[in-house]
């Protein structure tokens, strides 16, 4: 029961995670490749204050506020990478975004004050299924609503032409730090949480890898897609579990796994599961009555 | 304090030599890089792999008994071959895709091949056996090992090579023209998928090349040490210039004793930061390189 639990609350925080490099990567279409580093920020940061300056308040108040501090260094980080990195465009965007979360990483390996190389210990077990999971409700509404905005609208024109965007008179520069600052933010939201859950984090839990899996979640279900990265974020978490049930050798070749299936995937269907479209269930029963 | 200035510059010598060892690794990898860049605008992130693939290649047959001179050919013709099979496989069909979904299918044929690496070979790294009598030489406080001149000395002659097959022959001016307009290239008689599966031969054989010398040098092979040093030549070729072959050596150079420089006198663990801060930089300040072109961008 433990166990199911435990999955359940990653799968929340890998949804928080999916949706906001969805924002960046799928609706903005500035193709970011360093989510891990924001998610690592947030998730430090978050560990730091409920280590070292936690209010004597009830713990889910403190939770509240550690989210928020990984939120807002997070976005931070966001301010500080996007504004020079998003004049950069296609792939050497990719790279630099990659460039950048290594360097968050080694950054934090030589930091001692949150462990360094040895890890950050000793912090407080506050996640629980029902923040985790409020948050995701949180987070998707936040996204949608952005989505459905007049900023949002600017955004998507943003991923369709660039270039037409601008001529039409959109702040392109500002509407995409705007994104990549929020979806930056909200990965820090998902690490304060992520942190509060394992009760530790090591340097080694962010390496580039994990972007390329939080990536994965997204193409999966299609870039652009929220529901899309939603049901990503589901079946890229419970299957490596279903995968252990095979035996410890299929659960050794994961990784070969999911390397082939994104192969496969870009070759078969280069715009994922959903494409740019939402799962619309009301949608089944409206043919269904016909 | 003269002493002292003396030996700061012992220590620049020597970091500086090192740095030329390393930095013609980069380069025979950036060059890989840089010919398939140019030629069809896509990074290759399995790039990294096929120098692992090179270096396992070569631990093979040096294990087997044979000498260098036979694991060189193997491992280069050896990932070279892996590289075609790839390009065929799976860069030919998603070519036509975007640029975008390229990338993806790149970075998920990178990690096919470091975990089937795992799976494999396994996680743990392995001794590269000392094949060559290892000399040290000393010019005063400088010292250089012979295994440092073989590399200086194969990147050397392997770059010579490069530079005939693509500025002299009829195969060098056919990837020229394909790099410089597919369709035209084309309609010309040029059969471009023939060139592009040379290019990715060539590039992958370099970094094959690469990989044993990096197994003479420092004497672990892993399957996963293709992945820093192939970001890395990636950063040395666009910080020469993407798609410029001699930007591509003068980049690796650089990052090599750049990195070197900050071992020595900074910190060694912020080794791989620093090409990252050099890459983001370089992109900031001049895009398109140190020897690279200003292209503009077309409406």
């Amino acid at each position: 029961m433990d166990y199911i639990a435990h999955l359940t609350l990653n799968t929340g925080i890998f949804i928080i995670l999916a949706v906001s490099l969805n924002l960046i990567n799928g609706i903005c279409g500035q193709f970011s490749l360093g989510h891990a580093g924001f998610w690592a920020v947030g998730a430090y940061t978050g560990a730091a204050y409920s280590v070292y300056m936690a209010l004597p308040v009830p713990d889910f108040i403190n939770l509240f506020i550690s989210c928020i501090v990984g939120f807002i260094s997070a976005a931070f980080a966001g301010v500080i990478i996007g504004v020079p990195c998003l004049r950069l465009r296609g792939d050497y965007l990719a790279i630099a975004t990659l460039g950048f979360s290594e360097i968050i990483r080694i950054v934090i390996v030589n930091l001692d004050v949150v462990g360094g190389a040895r890890g950050f210990t000793n912090i407080p077990n506050w996640s629980n299924l029902f923040w985790v999971y409020s948050w995701v409700v949180i987070t998707i509404i936040i996204i949608a609503n952005i989505i459905n905005s007049t900023h949002g609208r600017a955004i998507i024109s943003i991923r369709e032409d660039e270039i037409a965007a601008e001529s039409m008179g959109i702040h392109t520069f500002k509407y995409k730090t705007l994104a990549f600052v929020i979806g930056a933010g909200f990965a820090g939201l998902a690490g304060s949480l992520f942190a509060h859950a394992q009760q530790f984090l090591h340097p080694n839990g962010f390496t580039f890898l994990w972007s390329v899996i939080i990536l994965l979640m997204v193409i999966l279900g299609g870039l652009g897609s929220i529901t899309g990265s939603i049901i990503g974020a589901i079946i890229l978490t419970v299957l490596p579990e279903l995968l252990r049930f095979f035996g410890e050798t299929i659960s050794q070749w994961r990784m070969v796994v999911y390397s082939l299936l994104l192969i496969i995937l870009m070759l078969a269907r280069p715009g994922g599961i959903f494409g740019k479209h939402e799962l619309d269930i009301k949608s089944w029963f409206r043919r269904s009555k016909l | 304090m003269l002493e002292d200035t003396i030996y700061f510059f012992y220590d620049l010598v020597q970091y500086f030599i090192n740095g030329l060892a390393q930095g013609s690794i980069y380069a025979l990898i950036a060059l890989g890089y840089t010919m398939v860049y140019g030629i069809i605008r896509l990074i290759n992130f399995a790039h990294g792999e096929f120098y692992m693939i090179g270096a396992f290649l070569g631990f093979y047959v040096v294990i087997a008994g044979h000498s260098l001179w036979i694991a060189f050919p193997v491992a280069m013709i050896g990932s070279g071959i892996v590289a075609v099979i790839v390009e065929r496989l799976v860069y030919r069909p998603i070519r036509s895709a975007g640029r975008i979904p390229a990338l993806i299918t790149a970075l998920g044929t990178s990690l096919f091949f470091q975990y089937l690496g795992q799976g494999v070979i396994g996680a743990e790294p392995k001794a590269f056996p000392s094949v060559i009598n290892d000399q040290t030489f000393m010019f005063g406080e400088i010292m250089f090992t012979s295994t440092q001149i073989i590399i200086v000395g194969v990147t050397f002659v392997l770059m010579l090579f490069l530079w005939w097959l693509v500025g002299y022959t009829k195969v060098g001016k056919a990837m020229r023209a394909t790099s410089y307009n597919r369709e035209a290239a084309e309609l010309m008689g040029i059969n471009t998928n023939r060139i592009i599966s040379i290019t990715f031969f060539i590039g992958a054989s370099l970094a094959g090349a690469a990989g044993v010398l990096v197994g003479l040098y420092y004497s672990t092979i892993e399957p996963m040490m293709g992945l820093i040093p192939g970001l890395k030549a990636f950063v040395a070729a666009v910080l020469g210039g993407i798609g410029n072959i001699p930007g591509a050596v003068v980049g690796g150079l650089i990052l090599g004793i750049a990195e070197n420089l900050v071992m020595g006198f900074w910190a060694s663990t912020y080794r791989d930061a620093i090409a990252f801060a050099i890459l983001i930089f370089i992109l900031l300040v001049k895009p398109t390189g140190i020897l690279g072109k200003n292209i503009k961008e077309k409406v």
